[in-house]
């Protein structure tokens, strides 16, 4: 996973709430089964016309906010299915950062498991940032500092947001959570499966098939 | 110690290490695996040269982007041919139980669960799909979970989670006539919002949630996620013990009692708090339609299409605007006289053998109406099995229907069942967003006998309206 620690781009104000994962990522393209290159199936019935050809009304396919790396999206956003082809095809368009009110819990985590940075804000401060994102102005979002705030702002002027300190970690030093949980976790969970096992004998002792 | 919801109980015996920070390590019980959500995570084990940690404990079934009619040829469709392939040569390579197309236990993942006794009170279970609130049910604490989470199951059988706030949603009352807990559960999104849980854990409860079956518990249970909330839960109690007794994967011999005795403790303790708490009377609540692009928009079919003129709330009235354009409705107009073209009735929500006999009680010995296409997918292949002994399908059949072989279908439209922009259908499934149905198509959420009702009336229909037959 790349890690995170501060990007600076223009950012594409997507406002409306609830933007859920089936318009993301279309069901239809889930056939796919790699999970590189998704980003042309990103928001593909709200960015394409029927004929393949750019919708010019929605923002990424518009300037400045075609190179955007940062989402401003409304509440909830990336709510409904648990798809991580969405997140996927966020990262391949070069999206890192997600700006919202509130998202999508599974979302959400699938967006730090993949090294997009998910940043809540309290909905004034993020009226603010959307404005910044609609005007185009080069936004810039600082992992280190948890800070949000139009480039080149002075300190003061900085909008800070809360992250819980393992997703900070994890997204700046581009943490491989399972691989952390097998080189930390292994003699504690066999512990627990040991404990489970006595406990609750009939866990572990399922018939070797479902029957009919 | 001091009471505890449900949901504390469930995640307190399975921390393996807390981090202090709001989140834990929590062992996973059990996973349900299906084609679209496990191919990455069987990468990850042959990138990192692991096993599986435990075969036993995982069960996988394609049910996303398989067919539902003409089962006994290869898919017609290569992506998902290849999709389905893959799953079943994962499930061998790592020594996974697999259940193929042609097996009669094959079904929609959160059918076949619960099915075969491998959902069980208690558990931790985990699946790749949203929908996996269902089988909380039965006083399990499941929860959907990405792609990477499924990978990190399969290598470690832990994941670290976020603790959730406790909700609770009080049922009192009893349903009406043609009533159902699919509209319940849509009066209850329609009142939180479909943010309005995000963060929590719901629990519901009362006297309306003591008194239903296991297949309305878990189409409550199941939609949980509509409200943002990721974990649904039921108190498990005898109807779930007499439910699960003899499932081919539930405890058996001398493990049934102790299994029982342990699942008897799995309540919330009566002075336990909760962050927050709903009351909701059943009795007044009416079938409910829903008449946007969110499971949240919805009303009593006997009400008009909104105006977001009304609405003083600009973001709100934007939000309404949108969907009424998506679906092609205008305000004012009476949900009744809105003409529909499509009927499903399907879905991890309601294909269960309870909701294809309420559908049948208004189809019987009638028939829909002619400019209607109407299908029914029944949610595993013993759910088929079960409907054809009670003649079932002949009911469906003679109204008119297509009687189909078990899959998501039409809730995901990721197989060949999908609708024509513009189309609009009245659906049992869980979702109405944008395209969800097909591009374009349009979806109206509502419980298998109000399904039924607009099959005959070809429109919107009260299902209060029809005598059952």
């Amino acid at each position: 996973m790349t890690p995170f620690d501060c990007i600076s781009s223009c950012a594409a104000p997507m406002a409306e709430a609830d933007i859920d994962t089936d318009i993301i990522f279309p069901a239809r393209f889930l056939l796919h089964t790699e999970r590189d290159g998704l980003g042309r199936f990103a928001f593909f019935d709200h960015r394409f016309e029927a004929d393949g050809s750019e919708r010019q009304d929605f923002v990424l396919n518009r300037e400045p906010w075609r190179q955007a790396r940062i989402l401003v999206a409304g509440a909830n956003f990336g709510c409904g299915s648990s798809r991580e082809q969405a997140p996927w095809a966020l990262a391949s368009l070069g999206i890192r950062c997600i700006v919202a009110p509130s998202f999508g819990e599974i979302f959400q985590a699938n967006c730090v498991a993949n090294g997009l940075l998910p940043v809540v804000l309290p909905v004034a401060d993020w009226r603010q940032v959307l404005r910044f994102a609609q005007l185009g102005h080069l936004i810039e979002v600082d992992l280190k500092s948890c800070t949000v705030a139009r480039a080149g702002a002075a300190r003061g002027d900085r909008i800070a947001f809360d992250i819980m300190p393992r997703q900070r970690l994890a997204l700046l030093t581009g943490l491989d959570e399972t691989g952390l949980i097998l080189h930390q976790e292994s003699v504690r969970i066999a512990a627990f499966e040991q404990h489970q096992r006595r406990q609750m004998p009939w866990l572990f002792n399922p018939p070797a098939s479902p029957a009919c | 110690m001091a009471s505890q919801t449900l949901y504390d109980k469930l995640w307190d015996s399975h921390v393996i290490t807390d981090f202090g920070d709001g989140t834990a390590l929590l062992y996973i019980d059990r996973q349900l695996l299906h084609e679209v959500s496990s191919p990455a995570g069987f990468v990850g084990l042959r990138e990192r040269g692991i096993t599986v940690r435990r075969p036993d404990a995982q069960l996988a079934v394609s049910d996303h982007a398989v067919p539902t009619r003409g089962r006994a040829e290869p898919i017609a469709d290569l992506q998902a041919r290849a999709q389905v392939a893959l799953l079943e040569r994962n499930s061998a390579e790592f020594g996974l139980r697999y259940v193929s197309l042609s097996d009669p236990r094959h079904g929609i993942v959160h059918v076949i669960g619960p099915e075969q006794g491998f959902t069980q009170p208690g558990l931790t279970l985990v699946c790749g799909d949203s929908h996996t609130s269902t089988h909380g049910a039965f006083g399990a604490l499941a929860f959907g979970i990405g792609a990477s989470e499924c990978g990190c199951v399969l290598a470690t059988q832990t994941l670290r989670q976020t603790r959730a706030k406790n909700l609770r949603v009080l049922i009192d009352g009893r349903m009406s006539r043609g009533v159902f807990a699919k509209d319940l559960i849509l009066a209850i999104i329609g009142q939180l919002g479909a943010a309005g849980a995000v963060g929590h854990a719901i629990e519901y409860a009362g006297p309306a949630i003591t008194r239903m079956g296991m297949a309305e518990r878990m189409t409550i249970c199941n939609m949980s996620i509509e409200a943002g909330a990721r974990v649904g839960l039921i108190a498990p109690d005898e109807t779930t013990f007499d439910w699960l007794h003899g499932r081919p994967m539930a405890p058996a011999g001398a493990d049934w009692a102790d299994a029982v005795a342990h699942w008897r403790t799995l309540c919330t303790d009566a002075d336990a708090l909760f962050t927050r708490e709903i009351r909701i009377d059943a009795s007044r609540v009416a079938p409910q339609v829903t008449w946007g692009t969110s499971p949240d928009q919805t009303l009593p079919i006997d009400s008009r299409v909104p105006d977001p003129a009304d609405l003083a709330d600009s973001a709100q009235a934007r939000r309404c605007e949108r969907a009424l354009n998506y679906m092609g409705l205008k305000p004012g107009t009476p949900l009744e006289d809105v003409p529909i073209d499509h009927v499903f009735i399907g879905s991890c929500t309601n294909s269960r053998i309870e909701d294809l006999r309420a559908a049948a009680d208004i189809l019987r010995g009638r028939s829909k109406a002619d400019s209607v296409t109407a299908i029914v997918v029944p949610g595993s292949g013993l759910v088929k099995r079960q409907a054809e002994i009670e003649g079932l399908d002949q009911v469906f059949i003679s109204a008119g229907f297509e009687w189909r072989d078990a899959g998501c279908s039409l809730c995901v439209a990721m197989n060949d069942d999908r609708l024509e922009p513009g189309v609009r259908c009245a659906s049992t499934s869980n979702r109405n967003f944008e395209g969800r149905q097909g591009v374009g198509a349009r979806t109206h959420l509502m419980s298998p006998a109000s399904a039924a009702a607009c099959a005959l009336e070809g429109r919107l229909a009260d299902v209060r309206s029809i005598e059952p037959a």
